[in-house]
């Protein structure tokens, strides 16, 4: 892991680039089917040290996203397994229909490392924010949509990637996040993380809401309350059985993701629910509006995407069931 | 597989195919109710060649045998002519060419690679085809293996930006073992191209954008196969046929009809098209 800094409660935080990009080299190093496919950004990629290693394997397509998924279902149908990295908001809303007809209906072994999604961009604004992906991903047939926590699950997630027959969407965090996984932790496709036990209320989050929903069952606690933390990093497929069990195990459900709160992780747990066990939910995400000027972090603290919002939904949440 | 005759009876050999393509690729959209009979028509030379002339290096035993040339029909909706190429090569049988669109048929309005051997993409939507062919040929360099790409465009379809973001990547790269084929008919869906967006100078554009170019008439089956036996057209430079052909070719009422982008045969017309084209279909 490189370049560690330090967030703003000493704990040592992680852009997830990194542990993407580490896990990248180390793949082609072993397995010469992986190559990567780029849209001009190499360092939003963090792609400039793999040109240099393996430049045989490396295509830059220029900014040209429909273009770049295309290439990537045609090097994947040449028996290349490619990686067809850009920033998440011109992959996907750019290559929808690539990504939906080359990739997802051709079951081509394509994975998309989907950079710096959700509101990493800031101030840059909503055309370069990727709140939408989630939504938009998750409804493709054959498609996995994975979205990890911290740099141990990004690395795993990637590593993973390569045994995976089919097409993937990774979402690679770049708001820098702590660890929550240790160096023992192991990627299972499709199976929610129980980060924390709890009774009460159970919290489930992905990406980098996963230590904030952490920091708020801390809070609860302290509160009396006790609060189960779910990482659901595959939002698809869909671990059923862990959300239908948290319905039925405690009096409630907050999710909590960088994205809409329509369609995403929190509209995939509700359809679970509503079919199999209903309970009372929250869903903490972006609302139906596009954000306005800020920070990435001024943002989360704006749309309430925090430890305390977290804390505060839940509360509220269980008052209403008392 | 049936090799075509050498010497001069080649061409009368390759256009008997063709016409045995376009009267079953007639015959399947009579069946179904719906197909795109006009470009069945126009691509039906250019596919025989290919797949009848022994161009593609495929082998319908091991359709996915790594080493294969790979064919990338982007007009996916010439799928009725594509069928029937597949079958005259022996990927898939005729038998299930009377499947064609029937509910759960493997054989859809659009070609699809997880259900039909021998088809190398899911195409459908216009503009996807080059993008794809040129991942391909890169995969060959990387793989430092020798197959070839071939992909069928219509003409209409380089309306879509795609096309050209791939043409830069497939000049920039060199991919001289990467050939486009544009199906020139002049006629889209809803009118003749030039009446709906301009497309030429096609060649020039083409040649602008580093590709080696040259017009043919794709419906000699004798330049085809003279052409396709001598690629690329320049070394380091991808290559762009394009054939000027007729929309309908081959079939009276249809030729140079718009309306028949989507027209479909009656009884009486498969009748007519089975004695222009002088060629039987088995059902």
């Amino acid at each position: 892991m490189s370049s560690p800094s330090s967030s703003t409660t000493g704990q040592q935080v992680f852009d997830c680039r990194d542990a993407y990009m580490s896990a990248l080299e180390e793949m082609a190093a072993a397995d010469a089917r992986v190559c990567a496919v780029a849209n001009d950004s190499l360092s939003s990629a963090k792609l400039k040290n793999f040109k240099e290693k393996f430049p045989d394997r490396f295509v830059n397509v220029g900014i040209a996203e429909q273009n770049m998924v295309g290439v990537g279902a045609g090097l994947a149908n040449g028996g290349m397994i490619p990686y067809v990295c850009g920033a998440s908001c011109f992959l996907t809303a750019r290559a929808m229909e690539q990504i939906k007809v080359d990739l997802a209906y051709t079951r081509a072994n394509v994975k998309l490392c989907a950079m710096s999604p959700g509101m990493a961009y800031g101030q840059l604004g909503p055309t370069h924010h990727s709140i939408e992906d989630l939504a938009w991903m998750r409804v493709l047939p054959n498609l996995t949509v994975i979205v990890p926590a911290d740099p141990v699950e990004t690395a795993a997630a990637m590593r993973y990637s390569l045994i995976h027959e089919g097409p993937m969407f990774l979402r690679i965090a770049r708001v820098p996040v702590p660890r929550v996984h240790g160096d023992d932790y192991e990627f299972r496709l499709g199976k929610a993380v129980r980060l924390r036990e709890g009774s009460d209320v159970t919290l489930i989050a992905n990406g980098l809401m996963v230590c904030r929903a952490l920091d708020a069952a801390l809070a609860l606690e302290a509160r009396g309350i006790s609060a189960r933390v779910l990482n659901l990093s595959t939002v698809k497929p869909l671990d059923r059985e862990a959300i239908v069990d948290a319905a039925r195990t405690t009096r409630g459900i907050v999710t909590a993701e960088e994205a809409l709160a329509a369609g995403g992780l929190g509209g995939a747990v509700a359809e679970v629910l509503a079919q199999e066990h209903p309970a009372p939910m929250r869903i903490l995400g972006v609302p139906d509006v596009f954000a306005p000027t800020g920070t990435a972090e001024f943002l989360l603290e704006y749309f309430g995407l925090t430890a305390a919002g977290i804390e505060r939904a839940a509360l509220e949440l269980l008052q209403r069931e008392a | 597989m049936e090799m075509p005759p050498t010497g001069p009876e080649r061409a009368a050999w390759l256009k008997r195919k063709a016409n045995w393509i376009r009267l079953s690729a007639m015959t399947m959209n009579h069946h179904a109710k719906l197909g795109h009979t006009g470009g069945d028509l126009s691509a039906a030379d250019i596919l025989a060649v290919l797949f009848l002339g022994g161009i593609l290096r495929v082998d319908p035993a091991q359709p996915r045998w790594p080493e294969r040339d790979r064919f990338i029909l982007s007009k996916g909706h010439g799928a009725a002519a594509y069928y029937s190429t597949l079958a005259a090569r022996g990927f898939i049988s005729v038998e299930q060419l009377k499947t064609y669109m029937d509910p759960l048929s493997m054989l859809n309005g659009h070609p699809d690679r997880n259900k039909v051997p021998g088809v190398e993409a899911n195409t459908g939507p216009l503009g996807h085809g080059l993008p794809i062919a040129v991942g391909a040929a890169l995969a060959a360099r990387m793989r430092k293996e020798s197959w070839r790409v071939f992909v069928l465009t219509g003409d209409g379809e380089l309306q879509e930006g795609s096309n050209w973001e791939a043409a830069m990547t497939a000049q920039h790269y060199g991919l001289d073992q990467l050939t486009l084929i544009v199906d020139r008919n002049r006629i889209q869906q809803g009118d003749f191209t030039e009446n709906t967006i301009r497309m030429e100078p096609l060649a020039a554009r083409f040649a602008a954008f580093g590709f080696a170019v040259e017009e043919i008439d794709g419906h000699s089956t004798e330049a085809l196969f003279d052409r396709f036996s001598h690629l690329p057209l320049e070394t380091g430079k991808p290559t762009c046929l394009i054939a000027n052909t007729i929309k309908g070719k081959g079939v009276s009422f249809a030729e140079n009809q718009p309306a028949w982008h989507h027209g479909v045969p009656t009884k009486e017309q498969l009748a007519m098209a089975a004695k222009e084209l002088d060629v039987e279909v088995a059902w």
